[in-house]
């Protein structure tokens, strides 16, 4: 712990001409969270050259923004998956990705996002980098504009290696009101692809699990699906991003809101057949399980067959397919119709049993 | 494994299997699921609705979480709350309600406990960590037996002084037994744990079978697994037969599996057991044999005089032993829910009233 003021000192006297480069390091030293010249080096260097844009080169305290006019949706989200990488991803794609969608999911265009970076002192360069360019990466893919942020650095053990937080504005298109309390008994609802896939990525990479498998998360910034869906349908009641609990608590979360039934078909829920086999082998249900890249949509019946050809001829929605409909019976539970046309509850699940997912 | 797995549960078979117990079935009859896990397939998938009114399904005991005493979690939670212990437990434990917290609240207070898939991951965090002492809450019927036999074999072999079992091992058929001997029993017939006796062969369950013409289908855990084994245990009560027979071919081997059995009896002994609702059963448990007590959590920790409370609203044992069903519990879904439960059938995978919660309340 001691190590921080240290380096700090050397860098602040000793090396007061000349700024220690921070290549010098292979690890996060806590005075690169210090404000100092290392902070500033570390800001220049490594964030900077990843999201360059004019709002952000100025470097001042606040981002000054000029908007569209009309409604703003405004979100944030704080990301602390573990393992920092995963197969399909890491958190730094999450943490672009998953604000992106949120936004999204109003079906505003996400513009400009926030973030907040908590470092672990310790932390590889190598790490962070390659998280820094996935973001760098996923940003330019989202069209969104990382316009303000900021960096801490903690002693070892205050946190685990790397926590990010986004926040992310976008402008929601005049006269659109995408929301739960407008869904009708007889609309359809539509899943953008297979269910699952991040959660068992996720878990199946982690240590000590004693078998692997080919599952990579879905993570995926869905705006451009979400404009060619309003392009094809003006009924669409409500989108969502099944993240954390999964379809399962999405679809609970639709008929709460809307005091109506939902029926799932269990035969036309989309399941990776390596997503199905894991969650049969670790006793996990997929319509629990964290999305990052898929979408629940809920329209109209008679847009429901346009809707979802629209969906399946983008690359992000391929596997889409009507899962089910909304009823006026059990109103404020989501039912599973099974193989045998037996009805039976979907909960959304009561507490999280799997570890840190994103 | 999915093409494994589909197949077993194709709806088209699944329809026919249900018009052929239609077709045969002339009278009422009360057959029980002995495994938690089929309790849990038969509710999710269901099969109880699909079935013709006559045929009642009751649950049975086979939910090891359940089963598992109360003064055990009281014993595992104040280990977990020692500095120098690791406490390691599978997943569906942590919920458990003990005498007065559960695990993960003993967690929130600085125990640690990590959430294992096999008890050799607790086995590979023992060695990682010398100086702590890592224990492993060894709880099931005679499926995880082997798997925790082996652990304590192989930290032996190492000479691992910080490795332990807090043992809480439950074997099948004397609970079989005592439930078709108890004078409230109505079970007239079982499908048997298909897992269980893929480790350890149908001999016990021929005995019984024989002492209490009962008719036992052996049966897998997939929805039209449990369908085929009622068609068979029907087509015996019809016909007013009793014998063992085995729906679960592809896993079960009439000897069972003497290689893992045989690592269980290296490493255990069988004695008297405490089942959680059910009571005290003669020779229905599994205990460490003295040559590897230096590998038991119990003995190391001096933890046994725990008085354990159980909730006094709880009828879990009756749920257990088949009498009631989750459903007709007064606190079932009200003053008893996953989040906040009175038994541990409530909260495991397995537990019946889990199941009830979950799946039926439409």
């Amino acid at each position: 712990m001691d190590d921080g003021p240290d380096h700090k000192n050397k860098a602040l006297t000793g090396g007061l001409a000349c700024p220690l480069p921070i290549t010098r390091h292979e690890q996060v030293l806590l005075a690169h969270g210090a404000g100092g010249r290392m902070s500033a080096e570390l800001i220049g260097s490594l964030i900077l050259p990843r999201f360059t844009n004019p709002a952000l080169n100025r470097l001042h305290d606040q981002a000054i923004l000029t908007l569209p006019s009309g409604r703003l949706a405004f979100s944030t989200d704080t990301y602390v998956v573990d393992p920092l990488i995963f197969p399909g991803g890491d958190i730094g794609e999450l943490a672009i990705n998953g604000t992106v969608n949120d936004v999204a999911m109003s079906g505003a265009r996400p513009l400009f996002l926030s973030l907040g970076l908590v470092l672990e002192e310790g932390l590889p360069f190598a790490t962070l980098e390659r998280i820094l360019d996935s973001m760098g990466r996923a940003a330019r893919e989202a069209g969104v504009q990382v316009v303000t942020g900021d960096t801490k650095v903690v002693p070892r053990g205050k946190c685990d290696k790397l926590f990010i937080n986004t926040s992310g504005v976008g402008v929601v298109p005049e006269g659109l009101e995408l929301d739960a309390s407008r869904i009708r008994p007889g609309d359809a609802v539509i899943v953008s692809g297979t269910v699952g896939d991040h959660g068992l990525a996720v878990l199946t990479c982690r240590e000590r699990l004693s078998f692997t498998s080919q599952i990579r998360s879905d993570t995926a910034a869905l705006y451009h699906l979400v404009a060619v869906m309003l392009a094809a349908s003006s009924r669409i009641r409500v989108l969502r991003d099944p993240t954390r609990g999964g379809v399962a608590t999405s679809l609970n979360e639709f008929a709460a809101s809307a005091r109506l039934g939902i029926v799932v078909e269990e035969e036309s829920l989309p399941v990776a057949p390596a997503v199905r086999g894991a969650c049969e082998a670790l006793g996990l249900d997929p319509l629990t399980v964290a999305n990052e890249g898929k979408l629940l949509a809920v329209v109209a019946r008679e847009d429901a067959e346009p809707l979802l050809a629209a969906i399946k001829g983008h690359p992000l929605g391929r596997e889409a397919r009507i899962i089910g409909q909304v009823v006026e019976e059990h109103p404020g539970l989501v039912a599973l119709r099974t193989g045998l046309g037996v009805k039976r509850l979907l909960e959304m699940p009561v507490a999280e049993q799997l570890p840190r997912i994103c | 494994m999915t093409r494994y797995v589909s197949e077993f549960r194709d709806p088209a078979i699944a329809r026919r299997l249900c018009a052929e117990i239609k077709s045969l079935v002339t009278a009422p009859w009360v057959i029980m699921e002995v495994c938690g896990g089929q309790t849990h397939a038969i509710v999710r998938s269901g099969i109880d609705q699909a079935l013709p009114p006559q045929v009642r399904l009751v649950h049975g005991p086979g939910c090891p979480v359940c089963v598992t005493p109360v003064e055990i979690i009281d014993q595992a939670i104040a280990i977990a709350r020692r500095p120098e212990a690791i406490l390691c437990s599978f997943g569906d434990m942590l919920r458990v309600p003990g005498s007065r917290q559960d695990l993960l609240a003993a967690r929130a207070q600085g125990g640690e406990l990590k959430i294992v898939y096999s008890p050799l991951e607790a086995l590979q965090i023992a060695r990682e960590n010398p100086g702590r002492q890592v224990v492993f809450l060894a709880i099931g019927f005679e499926t995880t037996a082997p798997g925790n036999a082996m652990a304590v074999s192989l930290a032996a072999r190492e000479g691992l002084d910080n490795f332990s079992l807090l043992v809480c091992h439950v074997l099948v058929p004397p609970a079989m037994r005592a439930l078709l001997g108890a004078p409230d029993n109505r079970v007239q017939g079982y499908l048997a744990a298909g897992h269980v006796c893929t480790v350890t062969g149908l001999a016990d369950y021929e005995a019984i079978s024989r002492d209490y013409r009962v008719p036992i289908v052996v049966t897998g855990l997939e929805p039209n697994d449990i369908l085929e084994g009622l068609v068979m245990v029907l087509r015996q009560l019809e016909a007013g037969e009793h014998r063992v027979e085995n729906q679960y071919q592809r896993s079960v081997r009439p000897a069972g599996n003497p290689l893992a059995w045989g690592m269980v009896e290296k490493v255990f002994a069988v004695r008297d057991q405490k089942w959680r609702g059910i009571g005290l059963l003669p020779a229905s448990g599994l205990g460490l044999r003295e040559e590897f007590a230096a590998f038991d959590a119990a003995r190391k920790f001096e933890v046994a005089a725990i008085t354990p409370e159980e909730s006094p609203l709880c009828i879990s044992g009756l749920v257990l032993r088949g009498i009631k069903r989750p459903d007709e519990c007064p606190a079932f879904g009200a003053a008893c829910r996953p989040e906040q439960p009175l038994g541990a059938t409530m909260v495991s995978s397995e537990g019946a009233c889990a199941a009830y919660f979950h799946y039926q309340r439409l």
